[in-house]
């Protein structure tokens, strides 16, 4: 019988035939990701365990991303404990400050297709955009994997996903994945992997692919994969030829014959832009629904959707306009690679003429820390990824999550919008 | 077979890692110091009154979100003896058992109990509440040996040949 993506990852890496479903099975890490709010609970972990070296610093990678900058006193001694950490043991990778860490895995070349990756937050299952295994865990299995290297998994089911078609022009990826979430629900894939199939997803590019597989944790998802292909290979660094020519990355789709726990279909066309309303991801409801309400607050950013293509359609909606005035508009690009890019073709200018308040790259507003945090009855239109009670300011604010799209018209008008 | 009693904290679907520790409290020193803001966004009084022995107990998906291990650890800190809940999010369920926090799946009793009542529960066994009694289905063997060695820390330290057998 037939193989899904997420069964030849891991049969792959632990060198057997196949996998079964509910088998748990120990891995070999190809990479790990620990950020700035846990590395300083990974570090004494680790010499608690009594491990004295990483098994190979070099898989290693360090990101500042949700302190940075700092706007606590208690933030900069994470800091200062990850630079000891990182120089004790030799570990070389270090971001301090280049931007948001499921951007940087990938956009830095250290996640590929097929590898199999965990980090120390949730979101790290957006490296299934090109194909890797990748999941969050806490930080005493961090802890443990940097002194033995290996993690224990069980085999997930898989739940295909499958959209063909074409979607409407005021459509994103975003609207795609939240529709997703508002039919399966916050648990509806736990322990699962999502594999998302179809000519829509052929056409998108990896960016758009990536704030789906970000999402998908939000409805309990272990990973939600993209099979690569010749985008993911570019985008990867691997020559067209190179890629060709590797069975193994030839292999990366499921079989039509594997055993799929369930499958989704969808036809492109019928998507409407959406919004996840207050306060779970997965109250789902079309934007026209809730059309009308004032915001007070709009931000474009975030691992989900602070990419230069959602940077791009905010700019060509705001081109020459002013945002609405008693709105205050946050754009934080993904990466500093990003947000250079947003400025030399022009977009920065184009967003900050508009109105809108451009920051440095980081988790700051998404993880409701800093740069932007709200108050009780105010309401923002936000294109992360959680609108949980109290995440981006006191419990009583209204955290409504949309595309790129519709936030810049909600910004337009002041008022939450269809995108046109 | 160990058995203990405890008083009931109820709640309800979907408790997410955001609400059982906000993340404005995630870079406080140590989990006792985060202790006093559990549960704030839903039920800011509630850490305050919470006793040793405490049991939560929840509907589906507790501990969904962010993978922050704050979660289990302060709710282990704040004495809670175990959770009980419909189902739990992934990585919370890691998080718990490499922590040395019991966690029990039921979606049953969550239907049926009421906030401040006693239940009583008999570890790999069951649960009573009243004169009802609620099966609790087996964990796989590697979490038992991860619960058995005290946690992940102390499995790996037995792994390193240090600390007590």
């Amino acid at each position: 019988m037939g193989m899904t993506l997420i069964e030849k990852i891991i049969a792959h890496n632990i060198g057997r035939e196949s996998v079964t479903p509910g088998e748990i099975v120990t891995v070999n890490v190809d990479r790990v990701m620990v950020h700035d709010i846990f590395i300083p609970f990974v570090a004494d972990k680790f010499e608690e365990m009594g491990f004295s070296k990483i098994w190979d610093p070099d898989k290693m990678v360090l990101i500042y991303d949700h302190l940075v900058p700092a706007s606590q006193l208690d933030d900069a001694r994470h800091f200062a404990k990850g630079d000891a950490f990182a120089a004790k043991y030799g570990v070389k990778n270090v971001h301090r400050s280049d931007g948001i860490c499921h951007q940087l895995m990938t956009e830095a070349g250290y996640v590929k297709p097929g590898d199999i990756a965990f980090g120390t937050d949730s979101h790290t299952v957006t490296y299934g955009c090109v194909g890797a295994f990748s999941t969050g865990i806490g930080y005493t299995e961090m802890a443990g994997i940097l002194g033995t290297g290996k993690l224990w998994i069980r085999v997930p089911e898989t739940i295909k996903v499958e959209v063909n078609g074409t979607l409407p022009a005021n459509v994103s990826s975003k609207d795609v994945i939240l529709q997703i979430l508002g039919d399966l629900r916050a648990d509806g894939a736990t322990y699962k992997s999502l594999e998302f199939v179809g000519s829509t997803f052929d056409a998108m590019s990896v960016a758009s692919r990536m704030t789906m597989s970000n999402m998908t944790v939000e409805c309990g998802a272990k990973c939600g994969l993209f099979a690569p292909d010749e985008k993911t290979a570019e985008y990867c660094g691997i020559s067209a030829e190179d890629f060709k020519n590797d069975a193994f990355l030839q292999s990366l789709k499921g079989d039509p014959d594997a055993a799929y726990e369930r499958v989704l279909t969808y036809r492109a066309e019928d998507f409407v832009p959406v919004a996840a309303c207050p306060s779970q991801v997965d109250n789902i409801h079309p934007v026209s629904e809730i059309a009308g309400l004032a915001v007070d607050q709009v931000f474009l950013g975030s691992c989900t959707n602070g990419r230069l293509e959602d940077l791009a359609a905010a700019a060509d909606i705001l081109r020459g306009k002013k945002i609405a005035p008693f709105v205050k508009m946050i754009v934080t690009p993904a990466s500093r690679k990003i947000y250079r890019e947003a400025l030399e073709a022009g977009i920065l200018e184009t967003l900050a003429e508009a109105g809108a308040m451009i920051t440095h790259p980081g988790c700051g507003l998404c993880c409701g820390r800093a740069g932007g945090i709200l108050t009780d009855n105010e309401v923002v239109v936000a294109t992360n990824n959680r609108n949980f009670l109290g995440r981006m300011g006191t419990s009583k604010v209204q955290i409504y999550l949309a595309s790129p799209k519709t936030a810049a018209w909600t910004a337009l008008t002041g008022r939450i919008s269809v995108p046109e | 077979m160990e058995e203990f009693t405890g008083k009931v904290w109820l709640l309800g679907d979907d408790i997410d890692t955001d609400i059982i520790m906000p993340t404005e409290y995630l870079a406080m020193k140590t989990v006792k110091d985060m202790c006093p803001y559990a549960f704030s966004p839903l039920r800011p009084e509630m850490a305050a009154q919470i006793h040793e022995g405490d049991i939560i107990v929840a509907g589906k998906n507790f501990g969904c979100g962010s993978s922050r291990e704050q979660a289990p650890e302060v709710i282990k800190a704040l004495g809670i003896r175990c959770v009980i809940a419909g189902s739990y999010a992934r990585i919370f369920f890691r998080n718990a058992i490499n922590n040395g926090l019991l966690l029990i799946e039921n979606a049953d009793l969550v239907r049926d109990v009421k906030e401040g009542d006693e239940i009583t529960v008999r570890v790999g066994d069951s649960i009573l509440y009243g004169d009802k009694t609620y099966p609790i289905s087996p964990l796989p063997q590697n979490l038992l040996d991860i619960l058995d060695a005290g946690g992940l820390v102390r499995a790996m330290q037995r792994l390193n040949g240090i600390g007590k057998e």
